[in-house]
């Protein structure tokens, strides 16, 4: 399917979703946390799930209520133990959810490489560290870096601002953070937005998110969510 | 390793108790350089933002990064500012100044990898006198890890400053000879600001560069490393 799907509800935009995918869900903590996407997924049912996404849940909703469900088998993140993770600390503990901890930088590059068609990087972050043992090192022009591989998904979920009706995305203020690099990184690209305005509305020099990497759009409410406590 | 060469003695404050931290925010604001690019982490360095030298509008000299994906950060937002789409690495809601620019995570971290960043201050369980940091997991077992961004402004900032109280609660030096719990990024810190004193580490050791309610000599009796100057 080359041209994005502008579709009605989140339910339709999450049709399909196999049980075992990997998906990429955007936000940092609550900003840019596809909710409407994630609570769909709840609806829809898919299970043993891989999660990559920056933190492993806030509270009780998002991708809390996605943990509590019990859809997912494992999450690639980078700060899951937060104040408010108490779904994701109890899954952990009891030993029913997997944990690969990868550095924040890290985390966006592999999924950058992955939309880029890289098959692998050298990076300086985390040599010498727990997180590097084990992985292949190169020392390159004086300096040792490690082999990190890409991280590709099977679908990504992002909040943007506005998309045109091709696709073309942007986002609002520090609510942008992952999603414009997990757009390129999954095969199935679903982007909740707060408005889809037509074609030739978006100044194109301000698109952030091309149309080419966007493959279902829905719109949905603004959500009233709150920041108090939301760690 | 900072490249600067220390060559005056310690400044020994005793007429006074250590720093309190927004007094340990002050001295480091002081100390951070007009028009540089800084990353003040999650935490107690996130305070210095408080304490940093202004302009004639009332804004920092230098322009704060959050690795969430914003350069010009303001100050927290409070009442009708607070936008859950503005916030800090913290997840705390701040404020945007005049000439910021947002972005995304892999550009965030580009100017950190890339040595984009001339500063980054950053909390610590230990640091060793090689430049050694650990700030990211006490390796219990029984500790869930986080390691968020550390690493990567570890290896990336120009400078990589430490904020920390000098000892834990039961008294031991957090400044160690070689650090014991999992490293975050090696031979990479150059400045530790503690309660008690200042370090500058250098190729040839460890230098103090100021003490607070603390003779230079008792300092020495309770810090495990070789302190100079």
């Amino acid at each position: 399917m080359s041209r994005a799907q502008v579709l009605q509800t989140a339910d339709e935009a999450v049709a399909g979703i196999e049980d075992g995918s990997t998906v990429l869900v955007g936000g940092f903590g609550l900003a840019g946390m596809p909710f409407d996407l994630i609570d769909a997924l709840i609806r829809q049912g898919a299970k043993d799930l891989t999660i990559v996404s920056n933190n492993a849940g806030n509270g009780d909703v998002g991708l809390a209520a996605l943990l509590a469900a019990g859809q997912v088998r494992k999450v690639v993140c980078s700060f899951p133990r937060q104040a408010d993770s108490w779904v994701f600390d109890g899954l952990y503990r009891e030993g029913k959810i997997e944990l690969e901890l990868v550095p924040q930088g890290n985390l966006a590059e592999r999924m950058r490489a992955a939309g880029a068609g890289i098959g692998a990087f050298f990076c300086p972050t985390a040599v010498g560290t727990p997180l590097a043992d084990g992985k292949e090192t190169r020392e390159i022009d004086g300096r040792t870096y490690v082999l990190e591989y890409p991280i590709k998904g099977d679908y990504a979920f992002i909040a943007a601002y506005q998309a045109d009706t091709l696709g073309n995305l942007i986002y609002r203020k520090t609510a942008r953070n992952f999603g414009p690099v997990m757009a390129t990184a999954a095969r199935t690209t679903i982007a909740q937005v707060t408005e889809v305005v037509p074609v030739g509305t978006l100044d194109p020099e301000g698109v952030v998110t091309p149309s080419i990497f966007v493959d279902r759009i829905v719109p949905v409410e603004a959500r009233h969510y709150t920041v108090q406590g939301a760690r | 390793m900072s490249e600067t060469t220390t060559e005056h003695p310690a400044v020994e404050n005793t007429g006074r108790g250590p720093l309190s931290m927004d007094e340990l925010a002050a001295v480091i604001g002081h100390d951070i350089p007009a028009g540089a690019y800084v990353n003040l982490g999650i935490g107690q360095p996130t305070k210095i933002a408080d304490h940093l030298p202004a302009d004639a509008d009332g804004h920092p000299t230098c322009i704060l990064h959050t690795e969430n994906g914003m350069l010009g950060m303001g100050p927290a937002a409070k009442g009708d500012q607070v936008d859950p789409d503005l916030t800090n690495a913290g997840k705390v809601p701040v404020t945007e100044l005049p000439g910021a620019a947002y972005f995304h995570h892999a550009d965030s971290f580009a100017m950190m990898r890339g040595g984009h960043l001339d500063v980054c201050v950053l909390g610590a369980y230990q640091v060793g006198a090689n430049g050694d940091l650990a700030n990211w997991h006490t390796g219990k077992p029984d500790d869930i890890p986080a390691v968020g961004g550390a690493m990567d402004l570890a290896i990336g900032a120009k400078d990589v400053y430490v904020m920390m109280t000098l000892f834990t609660k039961k008294g031991e030096s957090k400044l160690v000879q070689a650090c014991t719990y999992p490293l975050t990024g090696v031979a990479c810190v150059s400045r530790v600001y503690t309660d008690y004193a200042i370090f500058d580490l250098q190729p040839d050791g460890v230098h103090v560069l100021a003490t607070y309610g603390i003779t230079l000599a008792d300092l020495r009796d309770r810090v495990a490393v070789k302190l100079l100057g």
